[in-house]
C-alpha cells in the first residue's frame, strides 16, 4: 500500500489528515465565537454535538484523524532521524528562507497535544463523555457555564493563549506544506499558499484567543453574572 | 586586491566507512584570498605530506562548478557560506584572517563516508538507473523542430536539468531526504513531450529506489533549495509529488 510504504505516500497521509484537522479547527473556532455573544446559542450548538449518534460518529472520525496524524508524525520523524545517519554535524545553520516552525513541527505538535490533554479533561470529559457515562458532577448540557467559569481565571487565559501560539507556528508551516505535498503548488502559488496559510492560521488563532480574552473581560473583569442552567443531571 | 590570511581548520578525519571519525585541527598560513577553497586544501595537504602525515581525502574533479564531484560541509553550509556556487567555486576572500573553518563531510545514511571528507554518492547513480532516462530507438536523430515545445516548458525543464547531482540537498536536509534531486531529475523529463511517455513509470521507479536506499521523508523545510549550488526550485518537489500521486492513483 503506497500510503504506508512510500515516502510520498506517508507524507500524503500527513497532509490530508492535517488538512482535515484544520477544517475541524475552523469549525471549532466559529462555534466558540457564539459563546461571546450568546451563551444560549453556544449551548444549543453543544446540544447538537452531545451524545447523538451523528456527533459520536463525528467524534470517532475526528479522533481517528488525530491518531493517524500523530502516529505518522512519530513514524516519519523516527525514519528521518535514521536517514540522517549516526554522526551529527558539529556546526549547523538555518538558511534565511527556512522557517523555524518547519524544522520543529514534531516539538510544536507535542506541545499542542499536551495542552489538548488538559483541554479534553476540562471540557470534553465533562460534556460529551459525561453525557454518555456520568463521570463528573458538571451538567453536561451546560457547556457555556463550564467554559465561562474556566476563562474567568486569567491563568487559564494565558495558558490557552500559549497553546494557540504553538498552534499558530504549527499551522503556518503545516498549511502550505500540506498543499505542497499533495502537489498543489508551483513557482507562482508557492508564495500565495504561504500568505494564505499565514492569514488563515492567524484568523483561527486570533479567533480562539478572542473568545478566551472576551470571556475573561465579560465575566472576570466586568463581573457579569454567569448564566447557569438548572441542574437536571 | 590579493591578501594573505592565516586560518585554523577543523577537519573531519575518518579512516573508513566503519571507523569512528573525529576532528583534527590544522593551521595554514599565508593563504592567498585569490585562491579557491580547494586550492587552500591542496596547500594543507602539501603541508601534511611534508610533515609525513596522511593528506586529507576530499572529492573534486572539474573545479569549475559543473561536474558535481566536490562536496564539503563548510561552517554549517554545504558548498560553503556563499550562495549558488559549488565548493570549487568558493573563494578564500569569503573568509577573514584568523577565522576557524569547520569542514565536515556530507552526513547522511544514504551517503556513507568512504574516508575523511569523501562520501559514497553512488546512491544517486542507482536512482538515475532506476528511471531517470528516456527510452529511445537508436538511429538517426530526428529533426529538432518535429515536436514543438513551449518556451516556458523548455526553460523550466532546463532549470531542472541544471542539477549536477552533488548531494548538497541531502546534506542540508535535516531528514536526509533526496527529494530535491529526484524531483529535479523527474521534472526535467516530465516537462517535455519526449519524457511524458514514461513519466508515471519513472516517478514510481525513482521514488521506490530513493526510499529503498534509506533517504528520509521530505518535510518541506526548504533547506535543500536554499543551499543548492544550482538554485533548483522547491516547485520541482511539488511536481514530483503530483507525478507520483497521479501514477499511484492510476494503478
Amino acid at each position: 500500500m503506497w500510503l504506508t510504504n512510500s515516502s510520498i505516500g506517508r507524507k500524503v497521509v500527513m497532509s490530508l489528515s492535517g488538512l482535515f484537522l484544520v477544517l475541524f479547527l475552523t469549525f471549532h473556532m466559529c462555534m466558540n465565537l457564539a459563546l461571546v455573544f450568546s451563551p444560549d446559542a453556544y449551548n444549543a450548538i453543544c446540544g447538537f454535538l452531545g451524545a447523538n449518534w451523528y456527533a459520536l460518529v463525528g467524534t470517532a472520525v475526528l479522533a481517528a484523524g488525530f491518531i493517524v496524524h500523530i502516529i505518522y508524525a512519530f513514524w516519519l520523524t523516527w525514519q528521518n532521524r535514521k536517514a540522517r545517519g549516526n554522526d551529527r554535524y558539529a556546526v549547523t545553520t538555518r538558511p534565511k528562507s527556512v522557517e523555524w516552525a518547519s524544522q520543529n513541527m514534531l516539538v510544536l505538535g507535542i506541545i499542542v497535544i499536551l495542552f489538548l490533554v488538559l483541554h479534553m479533561a476540562q471540557f470534553w470529559f465533562k460534556m460529551q463523555l459525561n453525557e454518555i457515562v456520568p463521570v463528573s458532577d458538571a451538567n453536561p448540557h451546560d457547556g457555556s457555564y463550564l467554559v465561562i467559569e474556566t476563562f474567568k481565571n486569567p491563568v487559564m487565559v494565558v495558558i490557552y493563549i500559549l497553546w494557540f501560539a504553538a498552534l499558530w507556528f504549527h499551522l503556518t508551516h503545516g498549511f502550505w506544506s500540506a498543499l505542497h505535498t499533495i502537489g498543489f503548488n508551483n513557482n507562482i502559488w508557492f508564495n500565495r499558499w504561504k500568505v494564505i496559510g499565514n492569514v488563515f492560521a492567524t484568523i483561527i488563532c486570533l479567533g480562539f484567543a478572542f473568545v478566551a480574552v472576551a470571556l475573561y473581560i465579560q465575566y472576570g473583569v466586568l463581573g457579569w453574572d454567569v448564566p447557569q442552567m438548572p441542574a437536571v443531571h | 586586491m590579493e591578501k594573505k590570511i592565516d586560518l585554523t581548520l577543523k577537519v573531519w578525519r575518518q579512516r573508513d566507512r566503519k571507523a569512528k571519525g573525529q576532528f583534527e585541527t590544522y593551521n595554514v598560513k599565508g593563504i592567498s584570498t585569490d585562491s579557491s577553497f580547494l586550492e587552500m586544501l591542496d596547500v594543507l595537504n602539501e603541508q601534511l605530506i611534508n610533515e609525513g602525515k596522511e593528506p586529507v581525502v576530499f572529492d573534486h574533479d572539474c573545479r569549475e562548478g559543473i561536474c558535481g564531484m566536490c562536496s564539503l560541509y563548510i561552517n554549517g553550509h554545504p558548498h560553503g557560506p556563499d550562495s549558488a556556487i559549488t565548493t570549487c567555486q568558493l573563494h578564500m576572500r569569503k573568509f577573514n584572517n584568523g577565522d576557524t573553518i569547520t569542514i565536515e563531510p556530507w552526513r547522511s545514511a544514504g551517503f556513507p563516508v568512504i574516508r575523511d571528507l569523501m562520501v559514497d554518492r553512488t546512491a544517486y547513480d542507482q536512482i538515475i538507473a532506476a528511471g531517470g532516462y528516456t527510452s529511445v530507438n537508436a538511429g538517426g536523430a530526428q529533426d529538432a523542430n518535429a515536436i514543438l515545445i513551449p518556451k516556458t516548458d523548455a526553460d523550466e525543464a532546463m532549470d531542472s536539468a541544471s542539477c549536477i547531482g552533488c548531494g548538497a540537498c541531502v546534506a542540508a536536509c535535516k531528514n536526509g531526504s533526496a527529494m530535491l534531486f529526484v524531483s529535479a531529475k523527474v521534472s526535467q523529463l516530465a516537462l517535455l513531450p519526449q519524457g511524458r511517455v514514461e513519466a508515471a513509470r519513472r516517478a514510481r521507479a525513482m521514488v521506490a529506489k530513493m526510499d529503498e536506499l534509506g533517504f528520509g521523508n521530505c518535510t518541506n523545510t526548504g533547506a535543500c533549495a536554499a543551499e543548492c549550488p544550482k538554485s533548483i526550485s522547491l516547485s520541482n518537489i511539488a511536481r514530483l509529488n503530483r507525478e507520483f500521486i497521479k501514477a499511484k492513483l492510476q494503478d
